[in-house]
């Protein structure tokens, strides 16, 4: 198993037309991490997530996702790994049915036929679509779009899922379910917006784009509450801290930033924690069979190696349990 | 203009995805028959009314079994009628023979003729109209792939599809703009319009970057798989059968002339 | 001009649908050997484009009419004559479904009429030789203008002769062609001033969609306009053929060409032979019992002068019986599947 992490070292681009869009943009995400883009119209936020899926590929420097290093060779194996949600589901939903829409991914990867029905079921289902199967995109509202433009993608059972203004066009129910569905995934998230209530619900980091290069990098909270920060990238403090900041007097706004970024830290290296541990489980669980196949081929001292090592990994998941009750 | 065309496309649209017993037929099913049912009552030679009456059984069924407003339906065939009428509507001017005399008054040829054009309209035109009112358009498209449609036209049909509602709202909201700017006649001359279409159109070429961008992210190669496992049920079997007998005897048996007779006596 | 399902007979609709499903075929064929994958949402997009930008109507100079964009010419531009085939076929298909506009038996004439001849004949023979590769606006509009006028006249020809052919119409060949080419003149010539102008709209404000399109294959400039004659000759042709054989062989010629066109014994309806034909069906089969018609031996003869003292009223009363029961028990039918259903 790969460990999904997404590089970007000083990546350069240009548009045909010769303006810059990415200018050494550098910064690496790593697995289980959720990650907010911001930026001004214009800033490189677009560029760079079609960069993400192959879409545009680097003029200099280099993407690395996963153990792929993204080229033209590579574009489609890629595509596999990340899944991009688009910003206008209109665009997303290209068939004339809910059903035939979700499938389209899956039937690309080559799923069999007859396992295409529960793919989809299961991807639907994860959003609360599963009543919509049948019907076409348009007559679906806002809010079903989005969900199932979503479903879409996770139907392929992407590691890292990708998603451009994934709110826009959403009235305030419907965001917030939104909201909550989002952060119920465990995938690598990577949301670009300028909802920033919408990133600090939903992601740990934010990296700030301007001119096509990292502007700022670091906990959300810590970078959505620097005001002069936001400003000088045509953005707001988000709502929710917008009160806190009318209410309390500066000196806690000073304060805040400090506690929460010991917090967010440790935060941060207990969701590690949680990710790392399943996948150590997922290893331990394929070492197992392993295990049982080398006895059904007669190969009792290789299955008892093997044995061993799965005895090892279960010791290492206890150890990963101890370790996450102490940084809870 | 516009907006009741958009919205009674919508509408029709909305009627295909109930759930009724015609609904529920299969869709080859039930394009086999619309043609069975429109071949036959064409073949009906120039001057047959009576043996097409009986005809009027299937859209009344397909009405009452469907849910579908007869109203609607009624208005949509005026709205296309034009064409039949300054066509037909040339019979009785050119064929004035009178040829039976009805309580007394004498009809001509001519107008017998363009009687049965616009019985046979209405009737073929209900059928279009109904076959779409009863089934969904991919599902129309589905049959057509079972029928050996080349799978490209199926295809295009599919995306066409998708995307009529799309980029009819687009137009619309265009076209209001315009209106609202307009005051009657002036802003519709040719030379406003053309720039109208020329952003539509450069919109839509985006929009199909972006379509293609969105496909491409869920690793389109090019190909398009189909997965619908529909298998005839013994419902549509007799369906077919059922269709196919009534219309094979309406068309040899003049049945209104029977009973015509059979009550007179 | 859509030609509709009432007025034509079994045997052109079926024929000529015949011919449509073999050009989709054809042109489906030609795509997946050539097709780059990007063209498949690209046309989709596009044939909602054409129905949505047929409904931006604009109003016709001095006719106080409107008119809207047809869609042959400026496909075949963009996307080459075989996709743009396939786009005016699916447009065609669904208007023929939504708007009823002609019916499903007559889809296959419409596709024929409005896709066949601006695609194969007006694009390829008119516009393509007309346009070489870096044109002038100027010509690009003129040879847009002319093929489109073109294309059009092809196709209101074709909708005469289907109706002709189908013999459900009394209109004589001479009135109706009198009636249609100018009517189509008139509107080719206003589609076809919309079309040159949105080309040429689309080229000033994004070139690069022309560059990149799929029929962008430069021609040499001295096979240019040998090809535009050449075009133009075989639409002459066309039409002068097909007009000139029609004016010159008598009904009986006329009714010789459909046996062996479509290998049918006989259309019995056909205009100029009418009471024979009727006869011969009141004696096969019983369509027609009510109406007593008279024997006409001469089929030239005009039929006016000749008394109908033979009206059976008896006849006559039965067939209006027949069909008030027949109607009433079709409406009774349906109001009670209504009742019931309401009930349920």
């Amino acid at each position: 198993m790969s460990h999904h992490f997404v590089e970007f070292k000083d990546v350069h681009f240009h548009y045909p037309d010769g303006s810059p869009a990415l200018n050494g943009l550098s910064f690496r995400i790593s697995h289980g991490e959720s990650v907010g883009i911001v930026g001004a119209n214009g800033a490189g936020k677009s560029t760079l997530l079609m960069h993400i899926n192959g879409y545009l590929l680097v003029a200099s420097g280099s993407i690395v996702i996963g153990d792929l290093r993204l080229d033209k060779r590579t574009r489609q194996d890629i595509r596999k790994k990340v899944g991009l949600v688009f910003q206008n589901p209109d665009d997303q939903l290209f068939m004339p049915t809910v059903f035939d829409d979700v499938a389209f991914g899956p039937l690309n990867l080559g799923i069999a036929h007859d396992r295409i029905a529960e793919r989809v079921a299961e991807a639907l289902g994860t959003v609360g679509c599963l009543k919509l199967k049948d019907k076409p995109p348009h007559h679906l509202s806002s809010g079903q779009k989005s969900a199932v433009a979503i479903a879409t993608v996770i139907a392929m059972r992407p590691d890292i899922l990708v998603m451009d203004e994934p709110a826009s066009n959403l009235d305030p129910k419907s965001r917030r379910q939104l909201i909550n569905l989002l952060k119920v995934f465990e995938h690598t998230k990577i949301v670009a917006s300028h909802d920033l209530d919408l990133i600090l619900d939903v992601c740990k980091r934010c990296i700030v784009i301007k001119d096509g290069r990292v502007a700022a990098d670091g906990p959300t909270k810590n970078i959505l509450s620097d005001k002069v920060l936001l400003e000088e990238n045509n953005l707001e403090l988000p709502l929710s801290l917008q009160n806190n900041h009318e209410q309390n007097s500066t000196s806690i706004e000073k304060n805040i930033p400090k506690e929460n970024t010991a917090m967010n830290e440790l935060e941060k290296l207990n969701h590690l924690l949680h990710h790392w541990k399943e996948h150590n489980d997922e290893h331990a669980e394929t070492y197992k069979e392993w295990a049982s196949k080398a006895e059904q081929l007669g190969k009792n001292d290789l299955s008892a190696a093997l044995n061993k090592i799965y005895g090892a990994a279960k010791n290492l998941s206890s150890l990963f349990d101890e370790a996450m009750k102490k940084s809870a | 203009m516009f907006d009741t065309e958009f919205f009674n496309l919508g509408y029709l649209d909305r009627l295909s995805y109930q759930d009724t017993f015609i609904h529920r037929i299969d869709p080859r099913i039930k394009l086999l028959s619309s043609f069975m049912f429109i071949v036959a009552v064409v073949s009906f030679p120039k001057y047959a009314i009576s043996g097409l009456l009986p005809f009027f059984l299937f859209p009344v069924l397909f009405l009452a079994l469907g849910d579908i407003p007869v109203r609607f339906i009624l208005k949509k065939i005026l709205v296309v009628s034009p064409f039949a009428i300054f066509v037909g509507i040339f019979n009785p001017l050119l064929d004035g023979q009178p040829v039976l005399d009805v309580l007394g008054f004498t009809v001509s040829l001519g107008w017998v003729s363009f009687a049965s054009i616009m019985l046979k309209f209405s009737l073929t035109i209900s059928a279009a109209l109904l076959l779409i009112a009863t089934t969904s358009f991919p599902g129309i498209c589905f049959a057509m792939q079972k029928l050996r449609i080349p799978k490209a036209f199926v295809a295009q049909l599919l995306f066409l599809y998708r995307y009529l509602f799309v980029l009819m709202e687009e137009a619309m909201k265009i076209v209001r703009a315009r209106e609202m700017r307009s005051f009657g006649k002036r802003g519709k001359e040719l030379k406003n319009v053309v720039p109208i279409i020329g952003v539509l159109f450069m919109r839509t070429v985006d929009r199909a970057e972006r379509v293609y961008n969105a496909m491409l992210a869920r690793s389109f190669t090019g190909k398009l798989y189909s997965t619908k496992p529909y298998a005839l049920t013994t419902t549509d079997i007799l369906f077919i059968i059922a269709s196919a007998g009534l219309i094979l005897l309406f068309r040899v048996v003049n049945v209104t002339a029977l009973i015509g007779k059979w009550t007179i006596g | 001009m859509h030609m509709a399902d009432a007025l034509l007979s079994p045997a052109v609709g079926t024929t000529f649908w015949a011919g449509t499903l073999a050009a989709i075929a054809y042109c489906s064929k030609r795509l997946k050997e050539t097709m780059d994958e990007k063209m498949v949402p690209l046309m989709g997009v596009l044939g909602a484009f054409i129905f949505a930008a047929q409904m931006i109507n604009f109003t016709i100079p001095a006719t106080g009419s409107s008119g809207h964009l047809g869609g042959g010419i400026i496909l075949s531009v963009i996307l080459g004559p075989y996709a743009a085939f396939i786009v005016i076929a699916s447009v065609l298909t669904v208007q023929a479904l939504f708007f009823a506009d002609g019916g499903l038996l007559a889809l296959g004439c419409n596709i024929w009429n409005l896709g066949i001849y601006p695609c194969f004949i007006a694009y390829s023979l008119i516009y393509k030789p007309l346009v070489s590769y870096g044109a002038t606006p100027g010509r690009i509009a003129f040879a847009a203008f002319i093929s489109g006028v073109v294309g059009l006249q092809l196709g209101a020809f074709s909708v005469v002769m289907q109706t002709l052919l189908s013999g459900r119409s009394e209109l004589p060949f001479g009135t109706f062609v009198l009636l249609m080419q100018p009517v189509h003149l008139g509107i080719g010539i206003v589609e076809g001033f919309a079309t040159a102008g949105v080309i040429n709209f689309i080229k000033s404000a994004r070139p690069e969609i022309f560059e990149s399109t799929f029929s962008a294959r430069p021609l040499a400039a001295d096979i240019s306009l040998r090809k535009v004659f050449v075009g133009l000759l075989i639409a002459a042709v066309l039409t002068g053929g097909m007009l000139s054989w029609f004016a010159s062989t008598n009904p009986d010629g006329l009714e010789w060409a459909i046996e062996k066109t479509f290998g049918k014994p006989e259309l019995p309806e056909h205009t100029q032979s009418i009471a024979s034909s009727l006869k011969k069906i009141q004696e096969s089969t019983s369509f027609l019992p009510e109406y007593a018609f008279k024997k006409t031996e001469n089929t030239e003869a005009p039929k006016k002068e000749e008394a109908w003292p033979n009206v059976d009223a008896g006849k006559s009363l039965s067939g209006v019986v027949g069909s008030s029961i027949v109607i009433g028990m079709v409406l009774l039918i349906g109001f009670s599947i209504k009742a019931m259903r309401r009930r349920i």
